[in-house]
């Protein structure tokens, strides 16, 4: 059996989804890895079930907000861990945000159910078929979805932290 | 298994209320229990009551003040918290720091996760109606603080260490009251573990209660203790040893049916085998500097800020937040008190986290809540809640 590196399973994600392995990078030694949004996860679900590779722990997910990034805007984050070859992969998928839909990881990981809630409360990804998609730590009646970056933190007239005033 | 329960009884299912503010939750969350008689039928969970918006303010404070959020998290066991955050953006600067600071991280780190268990464990057996116990362990949380408070003057929310290293050398007290922690806090441990180890009473209360089998585990995200009560033996310190771990000799004690019983004695057995690596630790302390030689994060000594000049521009240049960052993404994680706790970071180079989350290990695994209660009575779902150790900071986040 070969030796399992990132280059190898970049290769192996690269053979069977073929043109929806849109890039991928090594940072800090973790291979990250973005595909189409329509495949998560059949990725995962390969990941996973794949003899060599066996991806079985879904670590984490989240998403990122990315406003510059027009019709990609919202991008989910998954980071898996093989406890075999104790290896961790984060694999991305970026959706537009004025449709942002991705299936559900529930069907393959229980522990998906409430990050997906979390970050459906925070950054209003719908997650088609999840079995429960509602808020989880905000308040039901909240008509925004806070962790977006057009929402500022402090107030927006206050500008004595402004970058231009650290030479940015 | 067949539900012997016809739609028809439905309507004499009572509705019960444990929480938001009930003693035997240990925390600010809310079960509403769907009982027949006293067995729990099914269970809706409501968590957020505490929710602090952590990640939201993150992403507008520089780096070294973010230590102070981590804190708020497990607040049981704070320092394996900051330290973990000090080691992602150590991680992302690409410093390493002096096997010194490394081993008293070390040190800290284990004291915290047997603080952590003590409170854990003890409060097992008051809900268990056992309180002597609780009141014999609860002191040497109270020592563990004193040390704390010598290393960094803080005893809850601790704020130790810095980013590049440790504010300051362990000095003389500290390690005199670590040594007098080992020498003493085993014995006082034994009698604890002898009240209710191989207690007829406890046992028959606590083994298989709450159980989950290692796959469902692992499907539900189970890290730290509770999935090693399980039978895995899966542990960030070894998988992927940091700040020096691989220089210690320590078992990872695991379980079989993952009920209260199992994650009673891991806990206990961990205290053990933290012990072990805090004696170590503390033999075998390297020489050298506490902190690593990166001015552009590690705040300087006060008493040179007030001297010169260069310590007081790095200090400016730190506290305002003016230092500039590479630009990158990063997972980090380590094994927190109760399970795998990750920072992933994205920086955009900007002086505060592009977007920073929290793998927080018990909002993963307490939704497993539900499922490891079904069919159980009351009293035993109580148990099983203590005794995974949700706490309530780190679920909300």
């Amino acid at each position: 059996m070969a030796e399992i590196t990132n280059t190898y399973i970049l290769e192996k994600l690269q053979q069977h989804f073929g043109a929806d392995v849109l890039s991928s990078e090594e940072s800090y030694s973790m291979l990250s890895v973005t595909l189409n949004k329509d495949r998560n996860v059949d990725v995962i679900k390969f990941l996973r079930d794949d003899s060599e590779l066996q991806f079985n722990f879904l670590t984490d997910l989240c998403a990122v907000h990315y406003p510059d990034n027009v019709g990609n805007e919202l991008c989910m984050v998954y980071h898996m861990h093989s406890f075999y070859t104790n290896l961790r992969i984060r694999l991305k998928f970026f959706i537009p945000i004025s449709h942002p839909h991705i299936a559900t990881m529930t069907v393959l990981y229980e522990a998906a159910n409430w990050q997906e809630r979390e970050t459906f409360d925070f950054y209003g990804v719908v997650f088609d078929g999840h079995p429960n998609l509602k808020r989880i730590v905000n308040v039901d009646e909240m008509d925004y979805f806070p962790l977006r970056r057009e929402y500022p933190l402090e107030d927006g007239t206050r500008n004595d932290k402004a970058d231009e005033y650290f030479g940015r | 298994m067949q539900d012997p329960i016809t739609p028809e009884l439905l309507k004499d299912y009572t509705t019960l209320n444990l929480g938001p503010t009930h003693p035997a939750t240990h925390g600010i969350f809310q079960n509403v229990l769907k009982l027949d008689g006293e067995v729990i039928v099914d269970t809706e969970q409501t968590v957020g009551y505490i929710h602090r918006a952590f990640e939201k303010i993150a992403e507008r404070r520089p780096f070294y003040q973010v230590t102070t959020l981590t804190d708020r998290m497990n607040y049981c066991s704070s320092p394996i918290n900051n330290i973990g955050w000090h080691m992602t953006v150590e991680k992302l600067i690409q410093v390493e720091i002096p096997k010194r600071a490394q081993y008293i991280r070390v040190i800290i780190m284990e004291l915290a996760r047997i603080a952590d268990h003590i409170i854990c464990n003890a409060v097992i057996g008051v809900d268990t109606g056992a309180l002597t116990g609780f009141t014999y362990m609860f002191q040497w949380r109270e020592k563990i603080y004193d040390i704390y408070e010598q290393i960094c003057g803080a005893r809850l929310t601790t704020n130790i260490g810095r980013i590049g290293g440790m504010e300051r050398d362990l000095n003389e007290t500290a390690i005199r009251l670590i040594n007098e922690f080992l020498r003493d806090f085993p014995k006082v441990f034994g009698q604890f573990r002898s009240l209710l180890e191989r207690n007829r009473i406890f046992m028959d209360r606590v083994i298989g209660t709450g159980p989950i089998s290692a796959e469902r585990a692992l499907n539900y995200g189970f890290t730290g203790p509770n999935l090693r009560a399980a039978g895995v033996d899966y542990d960030v310190r070894v998988m992927n040893p940091y700040s020096s771990y691989q220089d210690f000799d320590f078992n990872i004690p695991i379980g079989t049916s993952g009920d209260t019983y199992d994650r009673f004695m891991v806990r206990n057995e961990e205290m053990v085998e933290s012990m072990k690596i805090i004696r170590q630790a503390l033999d075998n302390l390297p020489e050298g500097r506490h902190f690593a030689d990166v001015p552009e994060f590690y705040l300087p000594p006060k008493e040179d800020v007030y001297t010169k000049m260069e310590a007081l521009i790095w200090h400016f240049k730190i506290v305002m937040g003016e230092q500039d960052v590479p630009i990158g993404e990063v997972y980090h994680s380590v094994e927190g008190g109760n399970g795998e706790l990750g920072y992933y970071l994205v920086s955009d180079g900007g002086r505060a986290a592009y977007r920073l989350h929290f793998r927080r290990p018990c909002f993963i695994y307490y939704q497993a809540y539900p499922e490891m209660i079904k069919g159980s009575m009351l009293s035993d779902a109580i148990l099983t809640m203590s005794s995974m150790n949700v706490i309530a900071g780190e679920l909300d986040g």
